[in-house]
């Protein structure tokens, strides 16, 4: 099978445009009906659900942005009843708050084909076997994955992140043909099988479906010449959906858009205002068949370009460039999304440490490292005793590690060490080479 | 009274060192004793000066991180046996000590140690009348 839903891949400009249409108007009547931030942003500016006719009117109306749902923590943005919400996950925020999505039944519907078209892409079928290592949670990966897989009626093996040695024994084992992880772990289950003296064609594995964190095209030629396999890009995120909102085929040219549920388009991140089609800018979306958080104009702050050729592979929705950067200073480390400002508030929090921070990253093998440097002040040097210090520094890493959810390396150094530039420091160093 | 010990947080890298004695230098303070205590990533130098004060307010100025801490000096004769037998007194009294260097001073025939320990008022107390040799602060600037 080619595609999943080819009514829906390959339908025509016209068609889709058409389709888009429709369901934009009922989706801006109902977030104006029950989602009241959103209705109050409308009527500041006087804009009515029936101002909107068809895809055309979406540039007049209000972005929603990240804070918005920060703002309106936990709840506030579900356009439904908690009755009909059957399933929430979050993510880690800017400031500790967590950006809290749920789902009704047919969200979770949409989503699963959503996901289904991105593995059938990936040459998936119900005789493939899925491995399934992103994290289960809270997180939408493990999840949002699964029930893809299961949709097509894969065999699916819920094996969630880490134990690698058991990761390595059940692809070989369980002659696991698709696997679905983060970029950098598959390198690194691919350096464990070398390790340990297993070969590429030992496995029955075909396809990788790898998302949640930038990466390079030549981390997708490592990955494919190491393991043998064609690797897929999976691209998504909790508030639109979480994985499958778009996903490349195998001709590589670009992120193919489920566009009948989630409209793109490239807006320039300093003015808002739309770019012309293949140019570089902040991608938004609006969501047109969600209903348990239906978002107009969600500003996604990832940087990329959009394309609206047909494709080699006969899907003709919109491509998105790769990701090649952020319009805010979100870093994503081993698929955590990871604000500089969460550091600061933990440290502020604490109190007795300058808020004065580097956050220095790195990849070491296939894993990124979080190293986080943090002045020492004079009220926390309140005891000349190494314990007392060491102590501190124990402190800190267990409050960043619990509200970045990923390990990092608490480095203790001298006040003013670290550099400020105009007055404002910098925050960041990234030596990644993606 | 107590001796003022000044303690300066040192990142673990070159020239820190350097940075902090060549600031004594420049203000004229001179090193009585010295001890650093060092961990991979820091260190925390600890120095007892002949000008304490003004010692920790020209590190400060200098934007580095000091505390004065209270500490004892003692003094035990220059020969075997005779830390030993000073510290043997220090532990039947009850007192933890924290950390301690030695140094050797120009009182003849005699070693100096720095000792912190938990509460340097009632350890005071605690050897007085003991044969361990406390010294007085400005004693200890001065030799």
């Amino acid at each position: 099978m080619k595609y999943w839903d080819e009514k829906h891949e390959c339908m025509s400009r016209e068609q889709m445009r058409a389709l888009q249409s429709e369901r934009l108007i009922e989706t801006v009547k109902r977030v104006y009906e029950h989602q009241a931030p959103y209705r109050k942003k409308m009527d500041e500016i006087g804009l009515k659900p029936e101002d909107i006719k068809s895809v055309d009117d979406l540039t007049k109306l209000p972005f929603t942005v990240k804070q918005d749902l920060r703002d309106n923590y936990p709840y506030g943005l579900f356009a439904v009843n908690m009755d009909d919400i059957v399933r929430i996950h979050a993510s880690s925020g800017t400031t500790g708050k967590q950006t809290v999505v749920g789902y009704t039944q047919n969200d979770l519907d949409m989503w699963a084909d959503m996901v289904a078209r991105v593995f059938t892409a990936a040459g998936a079928d119900k005789k493939s076997i899925f491995q399934i290592a992103y994290g289960y949670g809270l997180f939408t990966g493990g999840l949002g994955a699964h029930y893809g897989a299961e949709k097509i009626g894969a065999a699916v093996v819920p094996i969630s992140v880490g134990n690698t040695s058991r990761q390595v024994r059940t692809l070989v084992d369980f002659g696991v043909t698709h696997i679905a992880c983060t970029p950098s772990y598959v390198i690194y289950l691919a350096e464990t099988l070398k390790e340990m003296g297993i070969k590429k064609e030992e496995l029955k594995l075909k396809y990788g479906i790898f998302g949640a964190e930038p990466w390079s095209d030549e981390m997708r030629k490592k990955i494919e010449d190491e393991l043998g396999i064609t690797a897929i890009d999976i691209y998504g995120l909790s508030e639109i959906v979480g994985p499958g909102v778009s996903f490349s085929c195998e001709e590589n040219n670009g992120l193919h858009i489920n566009e009948d549920n989630f409209i793109p388009e490239i807006i320039n991140p300093e003015t808002g205002e739309p770019m012309p089609e293949g140019e570089l800018g902040e991608l938004v979306f609006t969501t047109i068949t969600k209903e348990g958080l239906p978002l107009i104009r969600y500003r996604t702050r990832d940087i990329c370009s959009l394309s609206y050729e047909k494709c080699a592979c006969g899907r003709t929705l919109a491509r998105m460039s790769k990701p090649c950067g952020r319009s805010d200073d979100m870093l994503i480390i081993r698929g955590v999304n990871v604000f500089p400002s969460q550091i600061e508030s933990v440290l502020l929090e604490m109190g007795n440490t300058s808020p004065h921070y580097l956050l220095i990253v790195d990849r070491k093998g296939a894993l990124d490292t979080l190293e986080i440097q943090v002045e020492l002040s004079e009220e926390s040097f309140a005891s000349d005793e190494i314990k007392y210090v060491e102590k501190l520094g124990a402190e800190i890493k267990k409050q960043v590690e619990s509200t970045l959810g990923i390990a990092a390396k608490i480095t203790l150094v001298e006040p003013k060490s670290i550099e400020r530039s105009a007055g404002k420091a910098v925050r960041v160093i990234d030596k990644r080479k993606i | 009274m107590f001796v003022k010990q000044i303690s300066v947080f040192v990142e673990n890298k070159p020239g820190r060192l350097a940075k902090v004695t060549k600031i004594l230098a420049e203000n004229n303070i001179n090193i009585r004793a010295l001890s650093i205590a060092d961990t991979t990533d820091f260190g925390i130098l600890r120095l007892i000066v002949d000008a304490p004060e003004k010692a920790q307010i020209s590190l400060k100025d200098a934007g580095l991180i000091v505390r004065t801490t209270h500490v004892l000096a003692i003094a035990v004769d220059d020969i075997a046996g005779a830390l030993a037998a000073a510290l043997d007194i220090i532990d039947k009294n009850g007192i933890s000590v924290e950390y301690m260097y030695a140094y050797l001073g120009n009182l003849p025939d005699k070693a100096m140690v720095v000792l912190k320990v938990d509460n340097p008022e009632t350890a005071t107390e605690k050897l007085r009348g003991t044969s361990v040799n406390v010294l007085e602060a400005e004693d200890v600037y001065k030799i």
